[in-house]
């Protein structure tokens, strides 16, 4: 039995709005997106034109930087848009699903092959996405070879899915498959990290060349991020990879069928949603199929992801190339009177200024109403209590703002992602958009290094 | 409600930009966002925020304020009723007329204050901070009652430009701002700042009872006039002369619970600048020197503004110690720091607020080593890797 590493610092938000562990089949749409925003730093040469015919697994478009690195159609269709936003930047490639038809990469033993051939698969099939690296937490850059492999066995964000019930019950049998690709890959291990005392998938109880690691705490001990600070963090010049437990049979299906094929078990939650269950569907898919006649009344915001990191979607928008749910939660676009000053008996929060402190509920529907108005740093102390890493956040904050790269590296920017310190923004006071300085840090550190 | 809202909606286009009230933009939203938390939703980022927000934050101070300033009150017509020798006043007498004394304190203090935060922020385009309506209570209540309004209106204006805008506003300043103004009448006007009438009103304009002495424990303490203190118990509750809000250490701590529960005030800072001038106090006793080194160590925490020190101005959250860390060694210094200034320097009787001052000087230093000692943990890793 691996020894459980203990968190004590961190937050479990206590959203409203649960998914009930109820699989439904995949709802038919044709409507598909892949989103260049899903893929930060990215910039990308476009490969195909609208009305260009595609298959499940054609090129869509390439990174600049590495052209090796493919993006492409979750289905077969037609490409019916490419949507720009401001300055022609590239926002979406829309495609309009037909057909079935398929590229086949073939099949293939991955233990037979080489760190070459495994690599050449993944980049030409364009499952190489999947892979992202930390430092940055961006797509893997095919140069670097990983130090170690981290997977995340659980997700204790808000309302999040339960992983090992997605596991059971995806088009599965390919996770070895998968594992030992990843092996092929990497010179060090691969690492598993379990929620301590959670029930382990039966796909999971006899996976061979992984080490599991067991964790127990509040969100976010399920974020690799955390996860790789504790087994064995990331240092200057190292790289290390993350890869989704789901990608992970992903990558095995396409070495034991062929087919690029991201099917996933996703969560519809959230208290703006009638019918809370569990859903099988592609990334990429419009969500409009799930979300039909499934709304609350009034103004929602439908979120790819979940409420802390997601992207805000139109009811009709692209599921999100990493994410494994859809929330949707009321909009809190009205005023409060005096909301500052009351008592906040039905208000959840990470602060005992709050009499939901004193009197708990199960559960609290949240909107996405900011709760105040911009300010400077001001409280100290409790941007830590919610970031379980050994890291001074308020100073990389401010490294990051002062544009000081050298500090910024000294204070551990390698080892964060954006997704961290949504908790840190969750409870500022201040307002802060904590994850976007964290984000604009990282896309310095990037420039800089290159 | 809805009406009020209406009618704020209904104005606010006067006061944007190319309106007819532009320049008084920052006075709108600080009223309008005062009334009504704003309807703004998120757009990037965390899609839900905690109900907390600055407001909140001040507001727990000023509640944990209040205590100290009903107690105050009673105590300038307490005080008062002693030096003149007034036998008939109740209770109530006592503390409305010490309320009424306070008043105009207070109004000067938040009208001068406020006044240049809106300036501040309609210059900046920045919306009010909340900071000042906790330092403009902090101001009256570290004053002592006697202390003329117009002084109390410069000091407050230097505390805010010089102290605090000119850093760049809330969250930027280096000295914590009421100690600011506090120093600033100390060394500027002495006479009104120290001394034995200063405290109690009416005195400086005599009429004292004949031999009535209105001089606070440490100034006693000071002189060797040990036979003269007041008792523990009474410094304790707070019926010793001394600042507005400064005496009562019972009123004090309420408002360091409120603090404590809910979370806003440091509970490192205030444990360990009591335990370093306890800890002070202590080795004075036991080392000598002079008389004054001989008293309880634990009267150094209820004499003079220690308690009110250590609970509301140390702990300040900007110019006290950012990391945890830091917040030990910052509070155990500045304990041992007020203990020092009291005892051994001849000029000031009072050390809290000069230790506080120093520190908060300091503090970027202590933060400095703690945060550096983080940089070589991460920087060892690399080299022993």
């Amino acid at each position: 039995m691996p020894t459980v590493i203990k968190l004590r610092k961190g937050l479990n938000i206590k959203l409203a709005g649960k998914a009930e562990k109820i699989l439904l089949p995949e709802v038919a749409v044709t409507r598909f997106g892949v989103r260049f925003t899903d893929f930060p730093g990215l910039v990308a040469r476009l490969e195909v034109q609208e009305g260009d015919r595609v298959m499940a697994g054609s090129v869509l478009f390439h990174d600049k930087a590495f052209p090796e690195v493919k993006y492409v159609s979750p289905v077969s269709g037609v490409v019916r848009e490419i949507i720009r936003g401001e300055k022609r930047v590239l926002v979406e490639v829309v495609i309009e699903q037909e057909g079935s038809e398929k590229i086949d990469f073939g099949a293939a033993d991955p233990l037979k092959l080489t760190r070459e051939e495994l690599m050449a698969k993944l980049l030409q099939s364009g499952l190489w996405p999947v892979l992202r690296q930390r430092p940055y937490h961006i797509v893997a850059s095919p140069g670097a070879v990983p130090r170690d492999i981290f997977i995340s066995a659980f997700d204790t964000a808000p309302l999040a899915p339960d992983i090992d019930f997605a596991l059971t019950n995806i088009h599965g049998g390919h996770l070895q498959t998968g594992i030992n690709v990843l092996s092929g890959l990497t010179t060090g291990k691969i690492h598993i990290s379990e929620e301590a005392g959670g029930s382990r998938a039966t796909e999971m109880m006899n996976l061979k060349n992984v080490v599991f690691h067991q964790f127990s705490g509040p969100h976010p001990a399920g974020n690799t991020g955390i996860q790789i600070h504790h087994i064995a963090p990331v240092s200057k010049g190292e790289v290390v990879w993350t890869v989704d437990l789901q990608d992970v049979v992903a990558i095995g299906r396409l070495f034991d069928t062929g087919f690029h094929d991201r099917e996933r078990i996703i969560a519809l939650a959230g208290p703006g949603v009638l019918h809370r269950k569990y859903h099988r569907i592609k990334p990429g898919a419009s969500v409009s199929g799930i979300l039909k006649g499934n709304l609350a009344e009034g103004n929602l915001r439908i979120i790819s992801g979940n409420v802390l990191t997601g992207k805000k979607i139109s009811p009709d928008g692209s599921f999100g190339f990493y994410d494994n749910m859809v929330t949707v939660i009321p909009e809190g676009d009205y005023s409060e009177f005096l909301g500052w000053a009351e008592p906040g008996l039905k208000k959840f929060s990470y602060w005992r200024t709050f009499v939901s402190k004193l009197i708990p509920r199960k559960e609290y529907v949240m909107d996405t109403n900011l709760h105040g108005g911009h300010r400077a740093f001001v409280v100290s102390g409790h941007y830590e209590n919610v970031l379980p890493m050994d890291i001074y956040p308020v100073h990389l904050l401010k490294a990051i703002i002062a544009g000081d790269v050298e500090l910024m590296e000294n204070l551990g920017i390698y080892e964060v992602a954006e997704e961290d310190f949504a908790l840190c923004e969750y409870i500022d006071p201040s307002k802060t958009e904590i994850q976007e300085i964290i984000r604009s840090g990282i896309n310095l550190m990037i420039k800089e290094m290159n | 409600m809805n009406f009020l809202l209406k009618r704020m909606k209904k104005i606010e286009p006067l006061f944007e930009k190319g309106g007819r009230f532009e320049k008084l933009h920052s006075v709108y939203d600080g009223f309008a966002t005062f009334l009504f938390v704003p309807d703004k939703v998120t757009y990037r980022g965390s899609h839900i925020r905690d109900h907390m927000d600055m407001k909140r934050t001040m507001t727990v101070v000023i509640i944990a304020l209040i205590p100290a300033l009903l107690f105050g009150s009673y105590n300038i017509g307490l005080q008062h009723t002693r030096a003149f020798g007034i036998n008939d006043w109740t209770l109530m007498n006592m503390f409305w007329f010490g309320f009424l004394k306070l008043l105009p304190l207070i109004i000067v203090s938040y009208v001068v204050g406020l006044g240049i935060e809106f300036i501040a922020a309609q210059i900046r385009g920045h919306e009010i901070n909340e900071g000042y309506l906790v330092t403009g209570m902090l101001i009256p209540l570290i004053m002592p009652i006697d202390v003329p309004l117009w002084m109390l209106a410069v000091s407050v204006a230097f505390s805010v430009i010089i102290g605090k805008e000119i850093f760049g506003g809330t969250g930027m300043n280096i000295l914590n701002p009421a100690l600011t103004a506090r120093a600033f009448l100390f060394f500027s006007y002495p006479g009104w700042m120290t001394g034995d009438a200063v405290w109690i009103e009416g005195l400086t304009k005599g009429g004292g009872l004949d031999g009535f002495s209105g001089a606070t424990p440490l100034a006693l303490a000071k002189l060797d006039g040990f036979s003269q203190m007041p008792s523990a118990m009474e410094m304790f509750i707070g019926t010793i002369p001394g600042s507005v809000g400064e005496t009562s250490t019972v009123a004090i701590l309420i408002g360091a619970f409120i603090l404590l529960v809910t979370g806003v005030g440091s509970w490192r800072i205030m444990l360990s600048m009591t335990l370093g001038a306890l800890g002070m106090g202590l080795l004075l006793n036991a080392t000598g020197g002079n008389e004054y080194t001989q008293i309880p160590a634990y009267y150094h925490l209820i004499m003079g503004g220690f308690a009110f020190g250590a609970v509301f101005m140390a702990t300040d959250p900007v110019t006290a110690a950012q990391t945890n860390t830091g917040k030990y060694i910052y509070g155990a210094l500045t304990g041992i720091m007020v203990v020092i200034i009291r005892v051994f320097n001849p000029a000031y009787p009072e050390g809290t607020m000069l230790a506080i001052l120093l520190m908060n000087v300091f503090a970027p230093l202590i933060d400095h080593f703690v945060v550096n000692a983080n940089i070589n943990r991460r920087l060892k890793r690399v080299k022993t890797a």
